[in-house]
């Protein structure tokens, strides 16, 4: 405002700088910024001050010292470093969390969809279901699933349940079948089944696109996984080892402790109720126009859902999806109160066994923030190439 | 679907039964698994319920649950508490209900007790909730002071609808002097380091939500900032606590708080402050800080909902950016957000539950595990119980808060205008 008028009448008339806009602008910041950075400044000061009165080293050395405590369900021995054991609980969140994601994402879509069922039944459990579970405190759910399920509800281990010879759940340990062999030969199988799984897709889209024949994507890509996994499989010599219970004693498969799976349990049934709600949002938000068409073009029920609603409606529930992914990845940490040893259950423990208290949170926190950074990245990569180019 | 109900016939119990439940062969199969399933799962809750629950440990720890380790000749003060508390409540809502026939947004049609009735269907797991806990009691007086509480509602109401629109500004300051008189008046008897049950569930939740809401609203503001420092610092404060878990911030809190702030502060030589944080005030500073950076960026959401010709008109008045942000774009924004910042209240109100895990509060979730380790009930197994009570309360609160957000959503016409 001022600019045009201080050119047309030359330098006499321009504001003091103490009127000018943008002068008060950046002083404004500059002591907004100045002193948000002087009480962090203060606040690191105190902190500094404090911890050598007391004698508490303040830098990250702590984590190469001998971490004196055993993890259950590892190898991971007492006289190793902080910083394995913290690697342990990485994995363990990893573990939990990606488990959780896909299964969350699975029920969460399924009952999405069975709360605008046709079907009165079907939508009124639905309901019940996402409005019972979503009001609920996620901690309540873990403590419940923990004390009052897997430890109370499972049968002991004398007379665990047995799915068939491929499953054992008691209320010490679960286990369930596993590979068997060398970890690079299954790393190696899934990686070449999912190459051919990708490749054969795009070979019959080309087809598609080419003679105009359904493209059925889908069921060749699972073909050619499982065709060329088994045989890479087959090459490394691998194999699968089921569970058995030899009187109290479990042998084979893999072991699942009753801590995981109760945090397993509660992360999956509470996120699936939000995700439900996004699904159910979602699917309502796609215009109705376009299942109209799909029905006046004589497409099932079924049809109508798979390739003219849910691809849509996915579209829609990404970014809120990922949000939840996010939130899921958090709540893990909630494994600390059923001492399932993720992450904060380490770092509590390694504080409790001496090691120093604000460095060791102050790791913890910056590797959930590293951790969150890299999902929603994940998610905004995922959502820019959902999105409809327009 | 109700303005289409006159000319539709309605429909009889078998053409219900048929388009509903067996529509088509498929859709019969789906209802018969759903209803052996969903039947079990009830019977099975029932059981639970009426017939092989031992419900007496929540019976006896009632108290407990309720006001924790309050002590027991002075409940009066709580008491006394939850009736201020809903005389206030109805003045509010007598201020709204007027604001409404001003506004000729209501349906005068409806009388006094369909009106009733209408707030009885609406708050029903309330109601549900609050009959199940005095059932349970042994004495009269819980009832006598829940009578009392709905007389204050009632009595408040009356007198809201009676008060000027005006004065919902000095009603909100005096509402705000009423709650800081009310801490103080249950602080006497027991500092509030040591309370517990749903008392400190609530008085954490509602205090940091007052304390965070004034915080979260800079922050937004900050984070569409022209100015770029002022966006950086917005941006990395509700990035960073976005992105930890709030038990870290809890557990660090915990020990680490006290690290941070010198013990004594000189103020101008006159006076020291003791500055060392107590444990109540640790949680309330995590909640506080922690839920500031969600109502920012539902704040932010708020803001940007609001169309730029509105800003631009304000500014075509002449008016500051300060005037115009006062003014104009926060009333619309917050307006708008009001049903989103509910939902943040009740995730805060059920976060609570993580003070107790993590800074060893006797909260209403910690005291369904405690109770279960009292002599007379130890290692009989009855986790489920007082967990499945303790579940309940929580979700009698969210439900009906979050049904009642539901209901303002629709009022305000939030995403319909």
């Amino acid at each position: 405002m001022g600019d045009t008028l201080n050119e047309t009448r030359g330098d006499d008339t321009r504001p003091p700088w103490w009127r000018n806009v943008r002068v008060l602008g950046w002083l404004f910041q500059l002591a907004i910024a100045g002193s948000a950075l002087a009480f962090v400044a203060w606040l690191l000061q105190n902190f500094q001050k404090n911890s050598e009165t007391s004698g508490i080293p303040t830098g990250f050395d702590y984590l190469d010292q001998p971490a004196n405590f055993p993890i259950a369900g590892s190898s991971f021995r007492p006289t190793q470093s902080v910083w394995d054991a913290t690697v342990v609980g990485l994995r363990n969140t990893i573990y939990v969390v990606v488990v959780g994601i896909v299964l969350a994402t699975v029920l969460g879509i399924l009952v999405g969809i069975a709360r605008l069922s046709r079907n009165w039944l079907v939508s009124r459990a639905a309901t019940i279901y996402v409005e019972t579970l979503r009001n609920v405190p996620l901690l309540a759910i873990i403590t419940f699933a923990y004390l009052a399920m897997v430890l109370s509800a499972f049968p002991r281990v004398e007379n665990a349940w047995r799915v068939g010879d491929i499953a054992v759940f008691s209320n010490r340990a679960a286990a369930v079948p596993w590979f068997e062999g060398s970890a690079w030969w299954v790393a190696a199988s899934l990686i070449a089944g999912l190459v051919a799984a990708w490749l054969m897709a795009k070979w019959r889209q080309s087809v598609s696109d080419r003679s105009g024949a359904p493209s059925l994507s889908a069921v060749w890509g699972v073909a050619a996984f499982f065709i060329v996994a088994g045989i890479v499989w087959a090459v490394g010599g691998l194999g699968v080892t089921t569970p058995s219970l030899d009187g109290r004693k479990l042998t084979g498969g893999m072991e699942v402790a009753p801590e995981y799976l109760a945090l397993l349990i509660a992360l999956t049934i509470y996120t699936a109720s939000h995700i439900a709600e996004i699904v159910r949002g979602s699917i309502q938000a796609v215009d109705s126009g376009q299942s109209e068409a799909a029905s006046a073009l004589a497409l099932s029920a079924g049809q109508r859902m798979t390739y003219i609603v849910l691809p849509q409606a996915m579209r829609i529930a990404i970014p809120p999806l990922g949000n939840q992914y996010l939130n899921l990845f958090k709540n893990s940490s909630l494994g600390v109160v059923i001492s399932y040893f993720e992450l904060t259950k380490v770092t509590t423990t390694a504080v409790g066994n001496g090691q120093p208290a604000v460095p060791a949170f102050a790791f913890l926190m910056l590797i959930y923030l590293i951790g969150s950074l890299i999902i929603s990245r994940m998610v905004n990569i995922g959502n820019k190439r959902l999105q409809l180019a327009e | 679907m109700t303005t289409t109900a006159p000319t539709k016939a309605r429909a009889t119990p078998q053409q219900w039964v048929r388009s509903n439940l067996f529509r088509t062969p498929l859709d019969a199969v789906v209802s018969v698994v759903a209803a052996i399933g969903g039947g079990y799962v009830i019977y099975r809750f029932l059981r639970f319920v009426f017939v092989t629950g031992r419900w007496e440990i929540v019976r006896r720890n009632l108290a407990l649950f309720i006001v924790g380790a309050y002590d027991r000749d002075e409940l009066w003060r709580p008491a006394l508490s939850l009736i201020v508390l809903a005389g206030l409540v109805g003045v509010f809502a007598g201020v709204v209900r007027r604001r409404q026939i001003e506004a000729g947004t209501s349906d005068p049609t409806l009388t006094m007790g369909q009106r009733v009735v209408d707030l009885l269907k609406r708050l029903w797991p309330a109601v549900l909730g609050v009959g199940l806990m005095l059932s349970l009691t042994e004495t009269i007086t819980p009832t006598l002071i829940f009578i009392a509480a709905v007389v204050a509602a009632v009595v408040g109401r009356l007198i809201g609808v009676r008060l000027p629109t005006a004065a919902l500004g000095p009603l909100i300051a005096a509402a705000f002097v009423i709650g800081v008189a009310m801490v103080w008046l249950l602080a006497q008897p027991l500092g509030w380091d040591d309370w517990g049950g749903l008392m400190l569930n609530l008085f954490l939740a509602g205090i940091s939500i007052t304390l965070c809401f004034p915080l979260g609203v800079l922050l937004a503001l900050g984070r569409r900032s022209k100015l770029p420092l002022i966006r950086a610092v917005s941006t990395t404060y509700i990035e960073v606590f976005r992105g930890v878990p709030l038990i870290a911030l809890l557990l660090m809190a915990n020990v680490a708080l006290g690290f941070f702030v010198p013990e004594t502060i000189d103020v101008f030589g006159l006076f020291e402050v003791d500055l060392v944080p107590g444990k109540v005030v640790r949680a309330i500073v995590v909640f506080t800080l922690f839920t500031a950076a969600y109502v920012a960026e539902i704040v932010r959401g708020g803001l940007q909902s609001v169309p730029k010709g509105q800003i631009e008109a304000g500014q075509a008045q002449g008016m500051s950016p300060f005037s115009v942000t006062t003014y104009i774009v926060l009333p619309q924004a917050l307006r708008n957000v009001i049903p989103a910042l509910v939902g943040q209240f009740i995730s805060l109100f059920k976060d609570t539950t993580l003070a107790g895990a993590a800074m060893g509060f006797l909260e209403l979730l910690s005291a369904a595990q405690a109770v279960t380790k009292q002599p007379d009930f130890s290692g009989q197994g009855l986790i489920a119980e007082t967990l499945v009570f303790v579940t309940f309360v929580f979700w009698v609160g969210s439900f009906t808060m979050s049904r009642e957000s539901q209901r303002l959503e629709g009022k305000l016409g939030v995403g319909s205008r």
